[in-house]
């Protein structure tokens, strides 16, 4: 399904996540060892599984931050289509189908209609990019993506000069996705772009993590990251792509518009109505560590010229 | 009873050493902080669920249990409160000051804490004997307080509301069994002896 090129680097020689797994088990003690060594392998720290990908990475536009473990990346979840706990999507997430695959292109392009999947990703190399989340919960991760550069990927299906938005749909499907059998969201779940953000050379649409293909919980088979943003805004499991010349309605916002904006750029002098945003809990820095200051745009100053004469904190 | 109550803290002690295998899961810090509110709240509900017990059962030996369970939720409640501020927000004042200030959930939060905090230290005997009726008009602080913490749980979820509704309904459901009951006794229907008449409301 993928392109096979040589990768310039293995993911295991940027970071073993048996070093970070192993790290904590050592901190817990040779008590906890011990007993670690007579317990069920149901609780045992697992490592990267499932298909190997090939890619090149990109170190110019990853952080030089090492990637939590691929524990923490696969069993640490807010995806409410399989339940709003984040143990449910590692839980639950199996039984979504993922092949075949396809998305529907629509709107403002002229290449419109439904795209295999493999289609989609052929004519662009993967790439792996080590990237900063900020989950607007107040939490942050380091996660080891490969993907395609969304812009490429968009600018071959030609939008048209009114395309000044990219709206993107999750799959709706109850009888895959048990946790939209309740409203908690407005099932599909959507999320938008403005034009200039979705070219942006960083944002990227992900079907790999740790050089593996992507597991159902982040999102498989295709999902959005944009690392400048609040994790919310980086949709999963994506069936659709619309241009739009309005902007495009956002699930969150729709459920709370004085909380979660449509822009919603990480940014630590816009405090939630509920909480600080000024400081994050790094998962996986051990529970002594202390909280991080937050940066803005999550530290990708590079997008703030996308940005230039707008109010943050009126469009947050 | 005592055991049995203490199992849930030996519960999270193992998850936070990883005994057994157990585990809190990729964000211990939060982890840990939600179970000790919880466990909390769930105390609060089975204290305030022993009087309609003792009512429904005619059995007053429920009422023993009350000091034990009010204490344990109080503990509880305290280890919450230390989780945040002494581990995950490292003894920042103004931190805490900021939040309590202008978060909603955590000012509501706080404010039970605030309410509880007094009921913990007058639990000896001594203390009942020494504020006599003035002793059970402040240990009625456990209804706002109760209240206070299903609210700041409703409160602090994003968007799924289901689980603080369903503490929430509990601790209606607690509190009308005692308006239905107060509303007979003024009519004098099902009116309870009188030896029990002045007994601890709670």
């Amino acid at each position: 399904m993928l392109i096979r090129r040589p990768a310039d680097v293995r993911p295991s020689e940027i970071t073993p996540p048996e070093l970070y797994a192993s790290r904590r088990r050592f901190l817990g003690g040779a008590l906890a060892l011990a007993t670690a060594s007579v317990a069920p392998a149901l609780f045992a720290d697992t490592g990267p599984a499932g298909a190997s990908l090939n890619y090149r990475h990109n170190a110019e536009l990853s952080s030089s931050e090492p990637p939590n473990s691929w524990q923490d990346v696969t069993s640490y979840n807010n995806y409410y289509e399989f339940g709003t706990d984040k143990a449910d999507p590692a839980e639950r997430a199996g039984r979504l189908k993922v092949q075949p695959w396809s998305v529907a292109i629509g709107g403002e392009a002229e290449q419109r209609g439904s795209v295999p999947l493999e289609d989609l990703l052929k004519p662009h190399a993967l790439e792996e990019r080590i990237y900063r989340l900020r989950c607007v919960e107040a939490w942050s991760m380091a996660v080891p993506w490969v993907g395609i550069p969304l812009g490429e990927a968009l600018k071959r299906f030609k939008p048209t000069s009114r395309a000044k938005y990219v709206a993107f749909t999750t799959l709706k499907d109850p009888a895959q996705m048990p946790g939209q059998r309740w409203p908690v969201l407005d099932w599909p779940y959507t999320e938008g772009l403005r034009i200039d953000e979705a070219m942006h050379p960083l944002a990227i649409l992900a079907v790999g993590l740790y050089g593996r293909v992507l597991p159902n919980q982040n999102g498989a088979p295709l999902r959005l990251v944009v690392p400048w943003k609040y994790g919310f805004k980086s949709i999963k499991a994506i069936v659709r792509i619309d241009f739009t010349e309005q902007m495009p309605a956002t699930a969150w916002n729709r459920a709370a518009a004085g909380e979660y904006g449509f822009y919603a750029n990480v940014n630590p002098s816009v405090d939630h109505p509920r909480w600080s945003q000024k400081t994050e809990r790094r998962i996986g820095a051990g529970a002594f560590a202390p909280r991080q200051p937050t940066q803005l745009f999550n530290g990708y100053a590079q997008v703030a010229e996308l940005y230039r004469g707008m109010d943050l904190r009126r469009d947050f | 009873m005592f055991v049995a109550l203490a199992l849930p803290l030996a519960d999270l002690a193992a998850r936070t050493f990883g005994l057994l295998g157990l585990t809190l899961g990729a964000n211990p810090i939060a982890a840990l902080t939600d179970a000790l509110g919880l466990w909390a709240l769930r105390l609060l509900l089975a204290t305030l669920a022993l009087t309609p017990l003792r009512a429904a059962t005619g059995n007053a030996r429920w009422l023993l249990y009350r000091r034990m369970l009010g204490l344990f939720a109080f503990f509880y409640l305290a280890l919450h409160l230390l989780m945040y501020f002494a581990v995950d927000q490292a003894f920042d004042w103004r931190m805490l000051l900021e939040d309590v200030a202008k978060r909603r959930w955590i000012t509501l939060g706080f404010a039970a804490f605030v309410l509880l905090a007094p009921l913990a230290l007058t639990s000896t005997r001594a203390a009942q004997r020494r504020l006599g009726r003035r002793w059970q008009q402040l240990h009625y602080a456990i209804y706002p307080a109760t209240l206070l913490g299903c609210w700041h749980f409703y409160w602090q979820v994003k968007r799924d509301v289901r689980e603080p509704l369903a503490y929430a309904t509990v601790f209606a459901a607690l509190m009308l069994v005692r308006v239905v009951r107060a509303l007979r006794r003024r009519r004098g229907v099902g009116a309870t002896p009188a030896g029990t008449a002045g007994r601890a409301g709670a």
